[in-house]
Parts: C-alpha cells; structure tokens; sequence
C-alpha cells in the first residue's frame, strides 16, 4: 500500500515527507529497541515505535526505512524532527496504540520483516 | 586480497564520548561515502550498520574515540577506537543481553546487550580488543563481494 493510504488508515499526521506519500510499503518492524531495530528491519519497511529521540531517526537512515510511524500519539524530539528534515524520513503520528497500529495495517497486508527469530 | 595496495578510500572520523544527539553522524556520513562509491547495498548497510553501533558504544561508553574507515577493491574495513573504561571480560561483554548501559543510554534505545552481537554478526570479520582503563578497539570487515548485487 502507499504511505498515503497507510496514513489514512492510522488516521495520521504527516510531519515530514509530505511529498513522499506515493511510495509503496509491503514490509514493517515494530520494536523501541533499536538494537533490535538494526538487527532485524528490512530496508524500504514502516518502523513502527514509541520512542522519539535522534536515534530513531539515525537508524531509519542507516537502514533505509521508508517512513516512521510513531504510535500512542508521541512527537519527535525538536532534535529528531530536524533531522528527519534533513535526512527527509517520513514521520507519521498516529494515535492508536502499538499493537492496533500494527493489527490494521497487517489486515491491509503489510507484513512483518521477518515472522520470527531464529531459535537460540 | 593485496594488504599493501592503495586504499580507493581513506578517512578518519572523531566520535565525541557522551554527545548522544550526535550519535550516528560519522555512521550517516561513512554510509553516504560508500554509497556514492557503488557499492552494493548490502555491502553499504552492512557497513553502516556495524559502523552504527560502534559509534554508539563510543558515545556511551568511552571519552571519544575515532572511526577509521578504509575501502579496498575486495573489502571495507572499519575500525573503532575509544579512549575510556575499556572491557573486563570480552567473551561476557559478547554475550547477547549482557549490558551495563545507563539509563541515558536506554532512553535512546539502546543498552539491551545487542550492540557488539549485531557487529559481530553483521560483519564478515570481527575482532575486539581491550584494555581495562585504557579503551577498546574494534576491527570489522565486510567483504565486497562481485556476486553480491545492488
């Protein structure tokens, strides 16, 4: 789906990448940790999180992530959102809570970058 | 394979201990160069990845350090090295979810013990020494490989 609809669909602000609402998403990642973040999302996905600072938006850069969605209604760092700017990441604000965000989208068919980890 | 043969690129960047709002910088800008060099994305996110989570562990853990970055015709090598506390027991500090970050660093996300795993799992080569007191030195390399595609 587009970022277009996906921002419909969360009933979501844009704060950054207005003119990026074209581009097409099938993948997702959802984690505050961005460890986790590193290890595990694929490049072109929706990172789904709760957490607003720089690094955020650091990571989204290093891995290529499409847009970023910040759930439970939180707002970047006046750090962050400049260098989501800068770096010109999508941010989306949405409302809903992780897990519904997360649960709407996979009924649009957007997909987990991986569905689960290795054992061990 | 030639260790002696002309870097196509070379440089060193300063990482500044405990700036956290520009942890990542050095990382962004070695992921730029490699890029407009060519090289594959997989070889540039794997590199910027590694580079990444080495640039956080400076700013978290040590006084400043530096990134040194070096592309050869068959690899990129990247080595960190800081200026701080240094590493007691490596083969622990390797350990998946074994941490001893602050609250500061947890904040920005980090802190959960996968940092140097995700290096050494990332990386195509990876070796890390350390002295208590004095830092610690990480070398990464990731391998270009000419089957590897854009």
């Amino acid at each position: 789906m587009t970022l277009r609809e996906v921002k419909q669909l969360l009933d979501a602000e844009v704060l950054v990448g207005e003119d990026k609402l074209d581009m097409e998403v099938r993948t997702a990642f959802g984690a505050d940790l961005m460890s986790d973040v590193l290890a595990f999302a694929k490049p072109g996905s929706l990172l789904l999180t709760g957490l607003t600072n720089p690094q955020v938006i650091r990571t989204s850069d290093i891995l290529d992530i499409a847009a970023i969605i910040m759930v439970r209604g939180k707002h970047p760092s006046p750090e962050a959102l400049r260098l989501a700017r800068e770096l010109r990441i999508p941010i989306l604000i949405t409302r809903y809570i992780l897990f519904e965000t997360a649960g709407k989208l996979y009924m649009k068919g957007i997909v987990g970058c991986l569905e689960k980890v290795e054992s061990k | 394979m030639q260790a002696n043969a002309k870097p196509l690129y070379e440089d060193s960047f300063a990482v500044e201990g405990g700036n956290f709002d520009n942890a990542g910088r050095v990382s962004s800008n070695i992921k730029s160069i490699l890029k407009k060099m060519g090289l594959s994305s997989d070889v540039v996110r794997r590199a910027a990845l590694v580079a990444y989570e080495s640039e956080i562990n400076i700013v978290s853990y040590s006084r400043g350090g530096l990134i040194h970055l070096r592309v050869g015709s068959d690899r990129v090598l990247i080595e960190a090295v800081d200026e701080g506390q240094g590493i007691a027991d490596i083969e622990l500090a390797m350990q998946k979810g074994y941490s001893t970050a602050t609250e500061k660093i947890r904040e920005m996300g980090f802190g959960a013990g996968m940092g140097l795993y995700n290096i050494k799992s990332f990386s195509d080569y990876f070796q890390i020494t350390s002295e208590v007191g004095r830092g610690t030195c990480l070398k990464m390399i990731i391998s270009i490989s000419d089957a590897a595609g854009a």
